[in-house]
């Protein structure tokens, strides 16, 4: 049997209190297993990137239970050398100051004991290669001094970089051009391949899912509507919530909205 | 039909503080008629947003135009100063419905202030009553509760009553021709439909019929536009009807763009999308020959020193001698 | 550089620079051909101005221009002891408060708030008497400046460290294994330089202008001259009523200049680093 790496057992999560309190996760119960990619899908505000803190141990439940290995989340740091993750929006994720290399390399800080220099450097070399970037193409190079899709990838050359076993993908491809997307969704079975990394894939487009998922989750309003294949969820969907998601796909064999 | 929009060899260049010129747009020439949607598609940096501002005759350093000419209805908007452009020709003969447009309206203002801000703006003398007046009669048309939404701040309006408001508030002097830049690129995909069904739904209700949309997914443009253009390093590439750019690309460039698409159906999995490799050129050096050459599949070794010309394959526009 | 080259053009900073450059020549390179070193009798009370004593002699017959040159020297001196003061202590606060958010945010607000309902004049007033005659030397006083003027500061730092602290890198940087301190001190405060700065530059402003005003009243430093000395001797000595202008007008006008020119460099600084804080 395989090792759940995530197991939530009626899980809730709500924030604020009177006419403010909201569930931002609603009763949900799920495990994740070593090695797949699973994808959360859902429009904005279904809870889909408070489940992503969750994960990172960034909130706690406020009920139920929600378990990495078969525990709660304690300590941090011993957590993050584990769990690590990729943010939507590449442009704001690095400090300005310092060079894109110097803070790949700063990613070994959440070890307990950071490898010699000359490893840190080789390491950062290799993964910088691993996403088809020369390392002299970023020597010296600001965050300003990047495109977005280059700097999408240096934050997935930092996943490279830690090489963690658990990787949580923020929504990675919404603030990059189409044509970019694709790239990143290779690196993303290029980790799940290589690194046999566990991998939740973060999105609000079930195109982009359905490509590169071994399970999907389709959220709404804080709750798992449907989960799945993604052939069988995508093919015959079951919540009204998944068909609507597929419909507004603006696909261009489909027909969407008609002009009158 | 009647043409009411024309660029001709527009080039548009930035000049920066070291008095380098960045030659953002590049030879781009097209024309519209009344009622017509075009699609311009490309990749961040390739100009579509210099563009914009190039089409609007809006030019505020260190943006400058380096030649060619914009006419809306006739009337150039080159060699006007911004002050002219935005009394006489922002608003009322184009407008704009700008890059994450739904977030933006003033938090600390009433809507009917913010839209009543722009009548005045453009129709000296005439008072806040009246202008009240119209405004109602145009927000009826939209079909809001037209009281509640003019009497409310941003804030408290529903995601829906604010982005009616916005495009209501873009196109309140009824202008000629709509720019929508990336409109909906920062939202999800069904807030996406919502907005697009909007947008046809005022299209239909007369409310402005000549729209020009930017954005970076083409298969969104299918949908919507009745043209795309394909924009690559400041340059038109290919220029055709929906249906021929999607389905049958002609440009090299266009290819791979479609070729990098994703899609959600069935029989499409199996086709693994592939993205291009390589980085755009630098405009800020000159360039000679075809600017896609650095990354296009079928390259020839003459490429890179042949400037490339638009001609006409196939019943549309492609910018690439060796297409078929 | 790219910002300095844009501050170049403009002619507020060039205007300000010029007039503060000017302020600091005298204050430290025309002592060099203008010996101040002797503060002595050399004539009459309140002698006009004449080609030796180019602005005139004070009540005691001291040259009006070694009293000025060393007031000068003086407030420079209390405006930037008193600047950096303020400026390290209103910007920990403020980092600490708006980093930290919560109680500890809760507790140093209400300091802050405190500290700003009570006006400093008041408290500078309060203080210098206390302290009295004999102890109230120029450093002492500059000290109090700074520990009565750091409240502006750390309201401002505050509201950009909490604005700051909800940006993506910051969570990076704790996905990084980067502790509080080294996240205050690498990841918020560079992003705060430039405005720290500016504070900074007001700050040593208002030093010199507190400095003079309790000088002015009386309760200046009694160890040497400053700007805010000159004209309490001024006007306890009859130069107002008597119309010696020389006794009151240059002093006025150095004080002017220096904080017309910090506040000129602070606003055109204002326009060339602000817009891309505020995205």
């Amino acid at each position: 049997m395989q090792n759940k790496i995530f197991d939530a057992v009626n899980c809730v999560r709500s924030f604020g209190h009177g006419k403010k309190f909201m569930t931002a996760v609603d009763d949900i119960t799920f495990d994740i297993k070593d090695g797949e990619i699973v994808s959360l899908v859902g429009g904005s505000g279904c809870g889909k990137s408070v489940l992503a803190k969750m994960m990172l141990g960034l909130y706690k439940p406020t009920s139920g239970t929600f378990l990495y290995r078969g525990k709660p989340i304690t300590d941090h740091k011993a957590h993050w050398r584990e769990v690590q993750s990729v943010f939507q929006d590449p442009f704001s994720c690095f400090n300005q100051f310092f060079t894109i290399r110097s803070q790949l390399k700063a990613a070994f800080g959440i070890y307990k004991e950071k490898p010699s220099d000359k490893e840190m450097e080789e390491r950062v070399d290799r993964a910088l290669l691993a996403v088809n970037v020369k390392p002299s193409e970023v020597e010296g190079k600001y965050p300003f001094e990047l495109s977005g899709g280059q700097m999408q990838r240096m934050l997935l050359a930092r996943i490279f970089v830690l090489r963690p076993q658990v990787l949580i993908a923020d929504e990675p491809t919404s603030m990059v051009d189409a044509c970019v997307r694709a790239n990143i969704l290779d690196y993303l079975m290029k980790l799940k391949h290589e690194l046999s990394m566990t991998i939740v894939f973060i999105t609000h487009d079930i195109g982009l899912a359905y490509y590169v998922s071994d399970r999907l989750f389709i959220m709404h309003k804080g709750k798992i509507v449907e989960q799945g294949p993604p052939e069988e969820v995508t093919t015959s969907p079951k919540s009204e919530h998944t068909v609507q998601l597929l419909e507004d796909i603006p696909d261009v064999n489909r027909e969407w909205i008609k002009r009158a | 039909m009647s043409v009411i929009f024309e660029v001709e060899n527009l080039s548009l260049h930035y000049l920066t503080r070291f008095g380098n010129k960045i030659h953002a747009v590049n030879d781009v020439s097209f024309t519209m008629e009344q009622g017509e949607i075009l699609g311009i598609a490309g990749e961040s940096g390739c100009g579509k947003s210099t563009l914009v501002n190039g089409l609007m005759g809006l030019f505020i350093p260190p943006l400058h135009p380096t030649s060619g000419d914009v006419r809306v209805g006739g009337e150039s908007l080159m060699n006007r100063s911004p002050k002219d452009i935005r009394q006489n020709v922002l608003s009322r003969k184009v407008s704009m419905i700008p890059q994450g447009a739904f977030n933006a309206l003033n938090p600390v203002r009433k809507v009917k202030d913010i839209a009543a801000d722009v009548m005045a703006a453009h129709m000296k003398g005439m008072d806040r009553k009246h202008i009240y007046e119209r405004l109602k009669e145009r927000f009826d048309l939209f079909g809001m509760e037209t009281d509640k939404v003019l009497n409310s701040y941003p804030i408290q309006l529903t995601a829906g009553e604010r982005q009616r408001s916005v495009i209501g508030i873009s196109t309140l002097l009824n202008p000629q021709m709509v720019i929508a830049d990336e409109p909906t690129s920062a939202l999800d995909v069904t807030t996406q439909k919502v907005v697009i069904k909007l947008i046809f739904e005022l299209l239909e209700k007369k409310i402005f019929s000549t729209m020009i949309f930017i954005t970076h997914e083409l298969p969104l443009l299918r949908h919507v536009a009745d043209n795309i253009a394909i924009m690559y390093a400041g340059q038109i590439v290919e220029k055709g009807t929906a249906e021929q750019v999607v389905f049958d690309p002609r440009h090299p460039y266009t290819k791979a763009l479609m070729g990098a698409m994703l899609s959600a159906d069935a029989e499409q999995k199996t086709r693994k999308p592939t993205a291009i490799e390589g980085a755009p050129p630098n405009l800020a050096k000159p360039i000679s020959g075809c600017r896609f050459a650095e990354r296009c599949p079928s390259v020839k070794p003459e490429c890179k020193n042949r400037e490339q010309v638009i001609r006409i394959v196939g019943e549309r526009q492609v910018r690439c001698e060796y297409a078929e | 550089m790219k910002l300095f080259k844009n501050l170049l053009k403009s002619p507020m900073f060039v205007f300000g620079a010029s007039l503060f450059s000017l302020v600091l020549f005298a204050a430290f390179v025309v002592p060099f051909f203008y010996d101040i070193s002797q503060v002595t009798r050399v004539g009459n009370p309140y002698d006009a101005p004449s080609g030796k004593y180019l602005l005139g002699l004070d009540h005691l017959g001291r040259d009006y221009v070694v009293l000025l040159l060393r007031g000068l020297r003086s407030s420079l001196y209390v405006g930037l002891l008193a600047g950096v003061i303020a400026t390290v202590l209103g910007t920990l606060i403020g980092l600490i408060a708006g980093f930290k958010g919560g109680l500890i945010d809760d507790v140093l607000s209400a300091l802050t708030n405190l500290f700003v309902v009570i006006p400093q004049l008041v408290l500078l007033i309060l203080i210098s008497t206390s302290i009295g005659e004999s102890g109230r030397s120029l450093t002492l006083i500059a000290v109090i400046i700074g520990l009565t003027g750091w409240t502006w500061s750390a309201r401002s730092v505050r509201a950009q460290s909490s604005a700051i602290k909800s940006k993506d890198h910051i969570s990076l940087a704790r996905l990084n294994g980067d502790g509080g301190i080294r996240i205050l001190l690498v990841h918020i405060l560079p992003y705060l330089f430039s405005y720290v700065f500016m504070v900074f530059i007001i700050l040593i402003s208002a030093g010199i202008l507190s400095e003079s005003a309790i000088s002015m009243i009386g309760l200046g430093p009694v160890d040497t001259q400053s700007l805010g000395t000159i004209l309490n001797d001024a006007k306890n000595n009859g130069a107002l009523t008597d119309g010696y202008w020389y006794a009151f007008l240059p002093a006025t006008g150095i004080i002017i200049s220096i904080a017309l020119s910090l506040y000129l460099i602070n606003t055109s600084m204002d326009g060339v680093f602000n817009p891309r804080m505020r995205k």
